[in-house]
Formats: structure tokens, C-alpha cells, sequence
């Protein structure tokens, strides 16, 4: 079988099942946005099964983060990484189908539950959650360069550059990539 | 501006037109081109529709810039206008990042290519962390205030980050306290 196009573990059905339906649970969980479920994915397919090293799967969300699109395009290449593009299909689809089904009964259906307290609650109680998990994926993402002077360097100058410049997110990655092609990081 | 008449979509290949454009120009996330592109240039919707959908489309667990595409399209054009919209925003961003990810598999081995993907991930370490610190200051207007929501995002980072918990339980859990307390603070 060729790797390009199904992966270290492309052909185990049971591999593709559980990758589908842990990214199908975790798309059920994302209420602030599809990376708040990165550590969790992290945790399931390095840390439980062993399927990718902590630099494929950071490397997997910086090579997603240098191509426009959707933040969630991270789980194809997850998927890609682990089981080619079988893995692709088995991650994008369990990332969407829930999701998106929930999406569009809110659409047709929501308009009529709707209760202004409730909505506001939610999305009040659910915003220092978001932001407590966004930065437990940063911390999380950092995992194959914590040993690195470079790299302890190179983040909180990219969180400064972002907060503090208009400078386009893409420009910092290209700048990331020739910092480390260069060796420093 | 705003006076000018709504238009509508023509069709599905209209749709999945324009959210294939917003998607492309969408370097870390696609929601910043999204009002600029919907409201302002191809006048879809008012900006009070477009704020409406986002609040709706962030309620919705998943990303965000997807449920609203989702819902816009379902909105013109039913079931059909939807999978446009989605076909529109993912198709071609997918086959570029696969293209990326089927390089890097390529070259993983050359030293320089290793080296350049650590710095890229630090960076995205950092992009990531960035906007999650530009939330803070929405925390001032939070109903549930400084310190519980403080407490709750503390927690939240503990426990997925460092203590490695489940995610399952600390949204259920964490997020389903947090949201309790806010419903309790709004009525008061």
C-alpha cells in the first residue's frame, strides 16, 4: 500500500472508527471554536495512543496555520499525518457532521426556543472557559520546543507582535519558519 | 452605504463563490474578511444580521465561520445553499493545506525543513495564545466579573493543559457552572 495516500495506520478500520468518533465528540464540545479542542486531540492521539509524536501534531496545526482557510482545517492534516487521506475523511467528517447537523436545526428551528437570558448566559459563562482553553492549547502546542532557548524566546514575541502591531498573522509563521530553518529555535 | 437594497445570492455556484474568496484571504481564521465581504461587498446582509449570526453561530458548538456560512446558505437557498457555502469555504483550502502537509511528509527528513516547522509550530503557539489574551478584555464586561471568570479560565487551563483532564467533563462540568452562575448573575 502506498503511505502517500493512506498513512502509518490508513488501513485499520478500527484506527479510522476511533479517530471519527473522538473528533465527532470533540466537535460537540468545541463551544469556543474548533482549536479549544486541540489539547484534548493532543491528548487522545499522542499521549493515549501513541499514533503521532508532540512534534507532528504541532507541526500538523503550523502547517494549517500557514495556508488560508478555516481554523479547523488543523484536524485534516491530523488525520493526514496519522492515517492519510482515509485519516482526512475520518477526522474532517467527524469534526462537521455534528456540528454542522446542529448548526442547521438551529437555523431552521432555533428561532423559536430562543430565550434572550439563557443565550446571553451561555455565551457569558462560556467565554472565560474559551479563553482558559486557548491557552491551554498554546501551552500545549509548545511541547516539542519547551527544551529551547530559541523558542521560549520566539513565543511571547509573537503574542507581543500580535497584540501590539497590525502585522498579518501570515508573516509571523513565514518569519517562524526561517528563524528555525536557520537553526535557532 | 447601508441605505442601498439587499441583493441575494443567484444560485448555489454564487454562494460557494464568494465564501471560496472570504476563505482564501483568510490567513488564521476567516471570520475577520467575513463582514467585509458579506456585508459591505456583496450587501447579503445588514451588519445587525451579520452581528446576529455571528452571536448565534459562536452559541453553536464548532467553528464559528462554519455554522454561520451554514446557516446563510440554508437561509437563501435551503439544504443546497448550505453544502454550497461549505463546499465554497473548505474545498480549495483543504487541497492547499493537504498539498503542505504531503510536502512536509516529503522533506521531513531534511534538517532545515525539521527546523523551519519548529519555528512555524512556535509561532502558532503564540498566534494561538495571542488570541486568547485579546479576550481578556472582554472579561471587563462578563457579567460573571473579574474574578469568577478569571477563576473559571485558570481552571480551564489547568485542566486541559497542565493536568491533561478530558475535555468532556471540564465543558460539561467547569463550563456548565460557569454558565449557571452567569444565568443566576443576569437575573439578578
Amino acid at each position: 500500500m502506498n503511505t502517500l495516500f493512506f498513512g502509518p495506520h490508513g488501513t485499520d478500520g478500527g484506527v479510522l472508527l476511533s479517530l471519527f468518533l473522538h473528533f465527532g465528540l470533540l466537535s460537540l464540545l468545541a463551544v469556543g471554536g474548533a482549536l479549544t479542542t486541540a489539547p484534548d486531540m493532543q491528548r487522545f492521539v499522542v499521549g493515549e495512543r501513541g499514533w503521532l509524536s508532540d512534534a507532528q501534531f504541532t507541526s500538523s496545526v503550523a502547517i494549517a496555520q500557514a495556508a488560508p482557510g478555516p481554523n479547523l482545517l488543523f484536524v485534516a492534516v491530523v488525520g493526514w499525518n496519522i492515517a492519510g487521506l482515509a485519516g482526512v475523511a475520518a477526522t474532517l467528517a467527524g469534526s462537521l457532521l455534528p456540528s454542522t447537523t446542529l448548526a442547521l436545526a438551529a437555523a431552521r428551528y432555533g428561532d423559536r426556543y430562543r430565550e434572550a437570558r439563557t443565550m446571553r448566559a451561555f455565551s457569558a459563562g462560556m467565554a472565560p472557559l474559551t479563553l482558559g482553553l486557548l491557552l491551554a492549547t498554546g501551552w500545549v502546542l509548545t511541547a516539542p520546543v519547551r527544551n529551547s532557548w530559541g523558542a521560549m524566546l520566539l513565543v511571547p514575541l509573537t503574542v507581543l507582535l500580535l497584540l501590539k502591531t497590525a502585522v498579518s498573522p501570515i508573516w509571523l509563521v513565514a518569519a517562524g519558519a526561517v528563524v528555525g530553518a536557520m537553526g535557532w529555535v | 452605504m447601508s441605505d442601498a437594497p439587499l441583493r441575494r445570492p443567484r444560485d448555489a455556484l454564487d454562494i460557494a463563490r464568494v465564501f471560496n474568496r472570504m476563505a482564501l484571504q483568510g490567513f488564521g481564521g476567516v471570520l475577520a474578511v467575513a463582514q467585509r465581504e458579506l456585508v459591505e461587498r456583496e450587501r447579503w446582509l445588514t451588519k445587525a444580521q451579520f452581528l446576529e449570526l455571528l452571536s448565534l453561530g459562536q452559541v453553536l458548538p464548532g467553528p464559528n465561520i462554519i455554522n454561520m456560512a451554514l446557516i446563510i446558505g440554508d437561509r437563501f437557498l435551503g439544504g443546497r445553499g448550505a453544502a454550497a457555502a461549505l463546499a465554497g469555504l473548505v474545498c480549495l483550502p483543504l487541497l492547499i493545506v493537504l498539498l503542505l502537509a504531503a510536502l512536509y511528509r516529503e522533506f521531513v527528513d531534511v534538517p532545515m525543513v525539521a527546523g523551519a516547522l519548529r519555528g512555524m509550530g512556535a509561532v502558532a503557539a503564540g498566534l494561538v495564545i495571542g488570541t486568547a489574551l485579546k479576550l481578556v478584555g472582554v472579561l471587563r464586561v462578563n457579567p460573571l466579573g473579574w474574578t469568577a471568570g478569571g477563576l473559571v479560565a485558570l481552571l480551564a487551563l489547568l485542566a486541559v493543559g497542565v493536568w491533561r483532564w478530558p475535555l468532556v467533563g471540564v465543558v460539561l462540568g467547569l463550563g456548565g457552572l460557569s454558565v449557571a452562575v452567569a444565568w443566576w448573575r443576569l437575573g439578578r
